[in-house]
């Protein structure tokens, strides 16, 4: 052991402190350059979308937070998994806007925690679905796909037409808070009562129908 | 359109800096590793178990040479490509740019076999062969999943190629109707009426079709009819296309014909959504759909 020539490595391999300390240096510069930079982006932090209106004139339209129906449509959004078969995210090409309108931008999830990009497309895309079907058209198809689509291979979800669980929804609003959606005292105060009387058909009905409608080519 | 639009400067310069430091990095350490490997295969000075020793051989030199290409790959990506900071990179690329090129690329094909359907009627459209073949494309795009693959329909979306219209099948009216969508709206009679009065309405209205029904009933929804429902759909049940109320004499039917079915759209009521494509699609391409439409039923 005593007789071989030192190499530069030794130092580095027979110091685990300094291993740890440069292995992790290492791994984190990919994060460092690429994630943390993004926290300090406009286009990735301001609720504001940049468009073009009819004319062609630009105009920059406001995200707004989900409010208490909705956010808890999401929920169950969640819960039945159909992230699993849809994606919301349409992709800047032209094969995707022909067919869905207008491409995702970051700002339009900005509320989302977390968004609902994914990639998986059993059914189509959903970013843009609000304001393509009639409320009573969901409502159906989600009791049973096949009613309105013979060929659909989409599960049902006849079991949605329970009341909506409201006990969590000010916890949930508050927290949703601390992470940066600006959530009034008024509105979180207000959203129990928003939801009585409410199934949790209404309220993913209530999601669906606002999903991607800031930049949305349909009326 | 900007590669990055931080929120000050300094987070261009930390990215800059991180990044020429990385490959300044790599730089150094495959500079200070090139000695190629002569005399005899060094050990390592470390021995396990008493005699277990370690070799210190050089890199392969093919494997050194392939990170020599990575690093010159990222200084030439950088260069051309954002990534730098606010550089732009030298050929101006953007996600948004290409999507843009893509389209203007597009518009310029299709532009010139739009333009030749420009200034002629919906009509002549229709008896145009190639036309009408463009049409059909396109509904098949954009609106085979609601209308169907042979635009005959679905429960709740009406059958195009019937000749019969909740809403008009005068060629204008259609381009109208493609252009900003229409709502069709019944109020809700639940509540209104009594569940007695809804079954016997229902009667009624099926009789308007000779479907069977119960004469008696039918009888009593007559003047149930008449109260609540002329309005919209006309004193002899023939419908309205100004409110889109569909024709309830003719035995065509928006979901089913059944005594249940009628029931529930008198106590729910229906609210039916045909979107709006012009601005989606363009006047060229609503014209087609129109013209395509219309010529399913005027053949
Ligand atoms: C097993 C995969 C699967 C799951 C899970 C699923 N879907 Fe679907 N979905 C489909 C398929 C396939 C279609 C296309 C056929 C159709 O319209 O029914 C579709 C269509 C849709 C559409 C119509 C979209 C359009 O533009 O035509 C909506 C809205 C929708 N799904 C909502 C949901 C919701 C909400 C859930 C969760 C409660 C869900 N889906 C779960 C497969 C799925
Ligand atoms: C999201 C589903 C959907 C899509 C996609 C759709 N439609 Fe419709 N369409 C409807 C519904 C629902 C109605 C009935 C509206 C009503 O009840 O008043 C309708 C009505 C119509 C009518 C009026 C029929 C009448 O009897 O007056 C025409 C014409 C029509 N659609 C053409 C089209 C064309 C062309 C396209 C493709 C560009 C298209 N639709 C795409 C749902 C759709
Ligand atoms: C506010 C206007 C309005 C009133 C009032 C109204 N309807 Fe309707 N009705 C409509 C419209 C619009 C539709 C088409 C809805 C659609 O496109 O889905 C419709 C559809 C229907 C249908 C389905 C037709 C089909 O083709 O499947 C029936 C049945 C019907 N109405 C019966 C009645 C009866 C019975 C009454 C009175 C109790 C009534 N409506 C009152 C507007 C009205």
């Amino acid at each position: 052991m005593a007789n071989a020539q030192k190499n530069s490595h030794e130092a580095i391999e027979r110091n685990v402190a300094l291993m740890i300390v440069l292995t992790l240096l290492t791994v984190s510069v990919g994060g460092l350059v690429e994630i943390v930079p993004l926290f300090f982006q406009h286009s990735l932090t301001k609720p504001v979308v940049h468009t073009k209106d009819a004319q062609g004139k630009p105009v920059e339209v406001e995200i707004k937070p989900y409010d208490a129906l909705r956010l808890a449509g999401r929920d169950i959004y969640i819960r039945e998994g159909c992230y699993n078969c849809h994606s919301q995210m349409v992709r800047p090409f032209r094969a995707e806007t022909e067919r869905y309108g207008h491409f995702s931008v970051a700002a339009e999830s900005i509320y989302d925690h977390p968004f609902q990009w994914g990639s998986k497309r059993t059914g189509p895309d959903l970013a843009r679905v609000g304001g393509r079907y009639s409320d009573s058209w969901h409502r159906d198809h989600l009791i049973n796909p096949r009613s309105v689509v013979p060929d659909s291979n989409m599960p049902a979800f006849p079991w949605l037409d329970r009341p909506v669980d409201a006990s969590m929804i000010k916890e949930k609003m508050q927290t949703l808070r601390i992470v940066g959606v600006p959530y009034t005292d008024a509105e979180i105060a207000a959203a129990p009562s928003a939801l009585t009387g409410k199934s949790e058909m209404d309220a993913l009905v209530a999601y669906l129908q606002g999903l991607g409608t800031a930049l949305s080519n349909f009326k | 359109m900007m590669s990055a639009d931080f929120t000050s400067n300094f987070w261009n310069l930390y990215v800059i800096v991180l990044i020429v430091f990385g490959v300044g990095l790599c730089l150094f350490v495959l500079m200070t590793n090139n000695k190629r490997h002569t005399g005899p295969v060094e050990v390592q000075p470390h021995v396990w178990d008493e005699t277990l020793a370690e070799y210190n051989n050089p890199l392969p030199r093919w494997w050194l040479y392939l990170f020599w290409a990575t690093v010159i790959f990222s200084i030439v990506y950088l260069a051309i490509y954002p990534g730098l900071g606010n550089f732009q990179g030298f050929l101006n690329w953007s996600s948004v740019g290409q999507y843009e090129q893509e389209m203007a690329k597009a518009k310029q094909k299709y532009d010139t076999i739009y333009a030749k359907f420009r200034g002629q009627g919906i009509e002549a459209l229709a008896r145009n062969a190639e036309a009408r073949a463009m049409g059909g494309r396109l509904f098949a795009t954009y609106c085979a999943q609601c209308h169907g693959a042979d635009a005959k329909g679905a429960p709740g979306f009406p059958n195009l190629t019937d000749n019969d219209w909740l809403w008009g099948g005068e060629p204008d009216t259609i381009v109208q109707t493609i252009t900003n969508g229409r709502i069709g709206v019944m109020t809700p009679f639940d509540g209104v009426l009594s569940p007695t009065e809804v079954t016997d309405v229902a009667n009624y209205v099926r009789s308007l079709s000779n479907l069977p029904n119960s004469a008696e009933a039918a009888q009593r929804g007559a003047m149930v009819f008449a109260a609540n429902c002329v309005v919209c759909h006309g004193p002899d049940g023939r419908g309205q296309p100004l409110l889109g109320a569909p024709n309830l004499t003719d035995n065509i039917w928006l979901v089913s014909s059944s005594q249940a079915q009628i029931e529930k759209n008198v106590r729910e009521g229906r609210n039916n959504r045909m979107p709006g494509f012009g601005d989606f699609l363009g006047e060229d391409k609503v014209r087609l759909l129109a013209a395509y439409v219309w010529g399913l039923s005027n053949k």
